[in-house]
């Protein structure tokens, strides 16, 4: 996984609740077994609305999502999150956030930054009076900026230090392995093991 | 990250009351986290599919790691497999190389597979605990957010992403951070006619859809303790819809007697040191949650949505909501979607909406005490004209014990379709789909836009719900029907 620090780019307004990631992208794109090129599936029932915030030339290239509470609910498709890195998306700033979306952005790189809904509010007239105004998420400072207005974001520890070292989780796991086979050693014989099949 | 070792004998000796979900956590550290830092989880059981893997194995590939522990590993074939002419190669040729793939991967890497056509092919929720692999105490893992399910049993089970299905393939580990608890306490006695997802349906209105983000939720009270385990995992599964990876109940007589003798169950002394085991897993008395919610139990009434998330519900005797009664703006912005795109107005009664067609399956309610209670509504009658009505088994072995008992009989006489197990019309990735338009009672778990099909419309419904309105054409409970005794009612739990 690259590092992710900073990101700077348009923002884009995603005014309203639960976008779900049956939404971000329908399930007849998971069908494909590969990890990239999802960039044409992206909340593509929305998006044949030409009036669609993405659609609209203002917010071409955006690269952060300002959204409402509740994005990324629902089926855990880590798709989502491909989708919306393929397109272009760095960084979506929400309220709150659907914790396996979560979870998903933070092992891809895609930053899933938690705003307060007043901050989201502003950042909405922010954008509604100057389209294609350009925001910044500080990883580093821990703030999101919109013109003239900064705020705090709140991003756990954890997954801000993996995201600005860009280190692989497996990896890092696999340190451990020695206390993984120590657990092993000492895992009760009636829990379950699936070979051989009975 | 700095990992302190486990100190298992510290943790154990400590005096803190704790809750079921706190105790299989603290059971599975390998390694604890300091300074809130994920703790290392161990995962007992690694439930595959086709859709969250094929990029999970590629990883595996191209790093050269085997899959750590194949024995604690199992796959099925669900999200995209037909249900109709299951012997014929699969005519959509994407879903055909996704199962194609599933079966290398699971070939090249000695993962056991039940693939279409098999007895033990199925929905992975399903068949995980038909299989007796499902147990109280342990932590499941998939690649979907309905593994909630497997906390009916008392097991610690949530959905995961496919770089997390690689993780756990490569290590059989997951570095999580610690949850809050949620009690959520049901009590009194459900009136016949009333049943599992009404409750669900009811907590996830009450408390919303972002309502349990961060928790995981005990279900409680004398209301969870009579379900059967079907009526438990109907509860659990559709936990995610409320926001919380993880639903758990506590397992006692129910769980035992719903496990003893399943093919993977412990048996002799295991089963002996496992039941003793499990006994100690009930969360102390003086446990305290992070959160509390209560439900009664005695007033529920049928549930179904009138929305696009499954926290817009209401009781099927009720109209549906006027947008501008919401305080919060953000509902009452979804609530005007919503009612857009589910072409609906403001004040019907939820009973005067007329349906196209009927899904009967899903995780949710696709087990065969669920399809009993289809059956046992339906048996003799005939389905609305023009209403499309599918029932799909959960699995391979719920249609044939379905079959043995002649429920396949009362759906084809109903004028319904008997089709073969897999997920279906819950997310029409395989070709059950709606039409655009088309509207849906369904007792799967999401009506998300476009869910079941590019613009179709979705009202999610308990079992017996979608058996009365199949009869009627119109959104219908038993207590609607002239035939459907409370008698007969009262022997349908699930």
């Amino acid at each position: 996984m690259d590092a992710v620090s900073v990101v700077t780019g348009i923002a884009a307004p995603l005014p309203f609740s639960n976008v779900d990631t049956d939404q971000i992208i329908p399930a007849v794109f998971l069908k494909r077994v590969t990890k990239t090129g999802f960039e044409d599936a992206l909340f593509h029932e929305w998006r044949k609305d030409p009036d669609f915030v993405l659609n609209r030339p203002a917010f071409a290239g955006a690269r952060v999502l300002v959204a409402g509470p509740d994005f990324g609910t629902g089926s855990s498709r880590e798709h989502a999150v491909w989708a919306l890195r393929d397109f272009g998306i760095q960084a979506v700033l929400s309220p709150r956030f659907g914790d396996i979306f979560r979870g998903n952005s933070g092992k891809q790189g895609l930053l899933a930054a938690e705003i307060t809904e007043k901050d989201a509010e502003t950042f909405w007239a922010l954008i509604e009076e100057n389209p294609g105004i350009e925001a910044t998420v500080d990883l580093v400072t821990r703030t999101a900026t919109i013109g003239a207005h900064t705020v705090e974001i709140v991003v756990d520890d954890y997954t801000r230090w993996r995201l600005l070292e860009g280190l692989d989780d497996i990896s890092l796991t696999l340190r451990d392995e020695a206390q993984i086979t120590q657990f092993e050693h000492n895992r009760q014989s009636w829990r379950p093991t699936t070979l051989p099949a009975r | 990250m700095t990992h302190t070792p486990a100190p298992a004998a510290a943790r154990a000796s400590t005096a803190r009351p704790r809750t079921l979900a706190e105790k299989v956590w603290d059971d599975h550290v390998v390694v604890e986290g300091d300074a809130g830092n994920p703790d290392l989880i161990y995962i007992d059981l690694h439930l595959v599919h086709e859709v969250t893997s094929p990029q999970a194995f590629d990883g595996l590939r191209l790093a050269g790691r085997p899959v750590r522990r194949t024995d604690l590993t199992i796959a099925t074939e669900d999200h995209n497999t037909p249900t109709l002419a299951i012997d014929r190669p699969i005519a959509d040729l994407t879903s055909r190389t996704q199962i194609e793939t599933l079966r290398r991967n699971c070939e090249e890497f000695g993962v056991r597979l039940h693939s279409l056509g098999d007895v033990d092919q199925g929905i992975v929720h399903v068949v995980g605990p038909q299989l007796g692999l499902t147990m109280p105490g342990i932590t499941v893992v998939c690649g979907d957010s309905h593994t909630s399910t497997h906390g009916a049993f008392g097991a610690m089970a949530f959905g995961i992403g496919t770089s997390e299905v690689e993780h756990v393939l490569a290590t059989q580990t997951l570095p999580l951070t610690k949850f809050k608890t949620m009690a959520i306490t049901v009590e009194g006695t459900l009136r016949p006619g009333v049943t599992a997802k009404d409750i669900i349906l009811a907590v996830i209105a009450k408390i919303g859809t972002g309502g349990g983000q961060g928790y995981v939720l005990e279900y409680r009270g004398s209301a969870i303790r009579s379900l059967s385990m079907e009526g438990r995992m109907t509860i659990c599964n559709m936990s995610i819809e409320a926001g919380a990876r993880a639903g758990l109940v506590a397992p006692d007589e129910t769980t035992y007697a719903y496990l003893e003798g399943r093919p993977h169950a412990p048996t002799g002394d295991d089963w002996t040191a496992a039941v003793e085991y499990w006994n100690t897993l009930a969360t102390d008395d003086d446990a305290v949650f992070d959160a509390e919610v209560f439900l009664d139990a005695d007033e529920l009434e049928p549930f179904v949505t009138w929305g696009t998330n499954p926290g817009q519900g209401v009781s099927l005797s009720e109209v549906v909501p006027d947008p501008a009664s919401f305080a919060d703006h953000n509902e009452r912005a979804a609530a005007q979607r919503a009612l857009e795109y589910m072409d609906i107005a403001a004040g019907t009664p939820m009973k005067d909406i007329a349906v196209d067609a009927v899904f009967m399956g899903s995780c949710t309610n696709s087990r065969i005490e669920d399809l009993r209670a289809f059956a046992s509504i339906i048996k003799g009658k005939q389905k609305a004209p023009g209403v499309r009505v599918m029932v799909v088994p959960g699995s391979a072995r719920v249609r044939l014990e379905a079959e043995a008992e002649g429920i396949d009989k009362v759906v084809t006489e109903f004028g319904a379709e008997w089709r073969f197990a897999g997920c279906s019309m819950c997310l029409g990735m395989n070709p059950d789909q709606l039409a655009p338009g088309e509207r849906c009672a369904s007792t799967s778990n999401r009506n998300f836009e476009g869910r079941q099909g590019k613009g179709g419309r979705t009202h999610l419904v308990s079992p017996l719900v979608a058996a009365a309105t199949a009869i009627r054409g119109t959104l219908s409970s038993p207590w609607d029907l002239e035939h459907a005794s409370s008698s007969t009612l009262s022997e349908v739990t699930a």
